[in-house]
């Protein structure tokens, strides 16, 4: 009994990990990257979600609904890029304000266009059944499966392609970098749609597992944001392990007290975790590697 | 000549109220400013009184308005929260004065509603402010604590969840709170329609009069140094850990007193107003009427709510979301800061050939 129940606390953990970076991922590529707090993410997720959902309805398989999903929320993206966010680089305060402005006006269209709901996909691959208990294979194994593979993708598109250098190169120092020949302009662009894309996806996956309704995009952002500052500056690896660390918290308190117990966790985490690591998970880790090097 | 030596009665009125910290020194503001106030005090004997107590919730909103242009304009603290220590408040209230049902009730309820908000943002300020928390993060976290604070009382509908008399009810709200009084036992003055809309408007003149007061003092000058740069206000002496912290206290307490006003207009309060559309409220007010100006602020809060109102269908959210993406990209300080041209621009525009003729004949 004891071990039934142990996994049902690890198959909660995995929905809560997966949840937490793919909720986190797109809104921490575009902030880490470039600064900007997007506080139309959620809207992202539901432009994906909404396309997924619209496709599949119109006769699409299920996977490429889901493709068609990111694609749109890409194009959603770069559009918004061109037009509103790149007048905003470098004016934090402004940049929160305005996607707020673009939150509220998405939401209200995606209302007055689709109506308060729309019917939802069934979640495909049933459940996992181990002992009487059952577990949504799809929110349980899938999605953390596509949690990694998608961190996976980004640290490699980051660290091993060229793209990746020249995008690190811009965050890092943009006159330098436009000496040295890079399209810096293209680069935010590409990175903002890559965050688009990421958030899109966040929103193509979660279709079958959530109520489609012109509100959903807020059910992620309580999380997305404390993962963010949980993770601290460096994206790439500070999100996983933001994921893993707020994973166990919510699990443990998700699954012994409901969802709201699980979300004051959280919250209550990011506090304690802003006022023991200013700088997050990774600034604590760059700062031991600094110890040790000056030790060595 | 004497009146350089000597200041008028005028000026020695108008001395604490004024300052660089904020918009509107001259005579002409003071003017615009005795005229709006008289306007809005002649406003339920024009319409009536039932269309004053409707339109107090506009002066309740503009309390609220005023919270984050103080401690956002002049300290700098973009919080999203004011609305959480807003719907404290309001259901602190409820709470008290629906289990305490006298005068006595209301009366500890408005005590309690601003108390509660008040130590509420002290403790989340002091979290956040000896904790090292800045900038973004500040506005992150206040906007997951209202976040929190909407998925909290969503779920409280069950009969569990009841303060002795008083249930929270959820996405319901809670119902039949009792109108705003001051008094003891049975004896005491209720504020109903104009009668709260009075009260409001009072209470929203002493605010503005107050803050203008606080931000032309000498904590007022730190705080805008907090603001512009903390690094070297620290360097100076001041302890802007401090100043941030009791700035968003007393940010937390006015939008903690239009809370009251708010549960007291309308007899109910429900989770919506913690909600991420309600939650964005405020900031779009300062944000579109100028958040150094807390009149600008106010004055929007009133047009903006005013229109949603008249827009009553569906579109009102897409017009003041479209409305603040514009403003802030075209007038990043929003309009107040503007309004002061506007004669000068009006006298260049009269008179455009003068003062190049003037420079024609220097030239000769």
């Amino acid at each position: 009994m004891a071990l039934y129940q142990l996994i049902n606390v690890a198959f909660q953990f995995l929905d809560s990990f997966a949840f937490i970076v793919l909720a986190t991922i797109g809104l921490a590529i575009i902030f880490g990257m470039m600064g900007i707090i997007n506080l139309a993410h959620g809207e992202f997720i539901l432009v994906g979600a909404y396309a997924t959902t619209l496709s599949f309805q119109a006769g699409l398989p299920l996977p490429l609904a889901m493709v068609v999903g990111v694609v749109a929320t890409t194009i959603f993206g770069i559009i918004l890029e061109r037009t509103i966010i790149h007048r905003l680089y470098g004016r934090l305060l402004d940049s929160m304000v305005v996607t707020f402005g673009i939150s509220l006006v998405v939401i209200q269209l995606t209302r007055i266009i689709f109506g308060t709901s729309l019917s939802q996909i069934g979640t495909p691959f049933g459940g996992v059944s181990y002992g009487g208990f059952s577990y949504s294979a799809y929110r349980g194994v899938f999605l953390p499966i596509m949690a990694i593979v998608s961190l996976v993708a980004l640290y490699v598109l980051f660290t091993r392609t060229e793209y990746g250098v020249r995008a690190r190169a811009t965050i890092q120092d943009e006159e330098t970098a436009r000496a040295m020949g890079v399209d810096t302009d293209r680069m935010y662009l590409s990175t903002f749609a890559i965050g688009s894309a990421l958030a899109g996806l966040t929103g193509a996956l979660y279709a079958p597992t959530i109520t489609m309704t012109p509100e959903l995009g807020a059910g992620f952002l309580v999380e997305a944001f404390v993962a963010v500052v949980v993770g601290g500056p460096s994206v790439l690896l500070g999100t996983p392990l933001a994921g893993g660390f707020l994973g166990i918290i919510d699990a443990v308190f998700t699954y012994g007290w409901g969802t709201f117990i699980g979300q004051v966790a959280l919250l209550t985490a990011a506090i304690f975790a802003i006022r023991l690591l200013p700088d997050g998970i990774t600034g604590l880790i760059e700062t031991i590697q600094e110890k040790r090097s000056q030790s060595q | 000549m004497s009146s350089e030596a000597t200041p008028t009665l005028t000026q020695r009125l108008r001395a604490p109220f004024e300052g660089p910290n904020t918009i509107g020194n001259s005579r002409r503001f003071w003017a615009a400013f005795a005229i709006g106030a008289a306007l809005l005090a002649i406003y339920p004997i024009l319409f009536g009184a039932y269309a004053a107590g409707t339109a107090s919730v506009f002066l309740v909103y503009a309390l609220l308005g005023a919270s984050l242009a103080f401690i956002w304009g002049f300290c700098g603290i973009l919080s999203f929260g004011q609305v959480a220590f807003f719907g404290i408040a309001g259901y602190t209230f409820g709470i008290v004065s629906i289990n305490l049902t006298s005068y006595t009730g209301a009366t500890l309820g408005i005590v309690a509603g601003i108390g509660v908000a008040t130590l509420s943002a002290a403790l989340l300020g002091y979290f956040m402010f000896y904790g090292g928390v800045r900038d973004v993060y500040v506005t992150i976290i206040t906007l997951v604590v209202a976040l929190v604070l909407h998925t909290f009382l969503g779920q409280t509908a069950g009969s569990e969840w009841a303060i002795g008399e008083a249930a929270l009810g959820g996405f319901n709200g809670m119902v039949g709170v009792p109108d705003l009084a001051i008094g003891i036992g049975e004896t005491g003055i209720e504020f109903g329609g104009a009668m709260h809309y009075y009260l409001t408007l009072v209470v929203l003149i002493l605010t503005v009069l107050g803050l203008r007061a606080l931000v032309n003092s000498q904590f007022g000058y730190a705080m805008v140094a907090t603001r512009e740069d903390e690094a070297r206000t620290e360097m100076f002496g001041y302890d802007t850990t401090f100043i941030q912290f009791v700035t968003f206290t007393i940010g937390g307490a006015i939008a903690g007193a239009s809370g009251v006003l708010f549960v007291t207009w309308g007899n109910y309060i429900d989770p919506s107003e913690f909600a991420i559309t309600a939650a964005a409220m405020p900031v779009i007010w300062a944000s579109i009427g100028g958040r150094e100006s807390i009149l600008g602020t106010m004055a929007a809060a009133i047009a903006i709510q005013w229109i949603q109102l008249q827009l009553t269908g569906e579109w009102a959210l897409v017009i003041v979301g479209s409305l603040l993406i514009v403003v802030i990209l075209a007038m990043p300080d929003g309009i107040a800061p503007r309004i002061g041209d506007v004669p000068d621009a009006i006298r260049q525009y009269r008179q455009p050939a003068e003062t190049p003729a003037a420079a024609e004949e220097v030239s000769d």
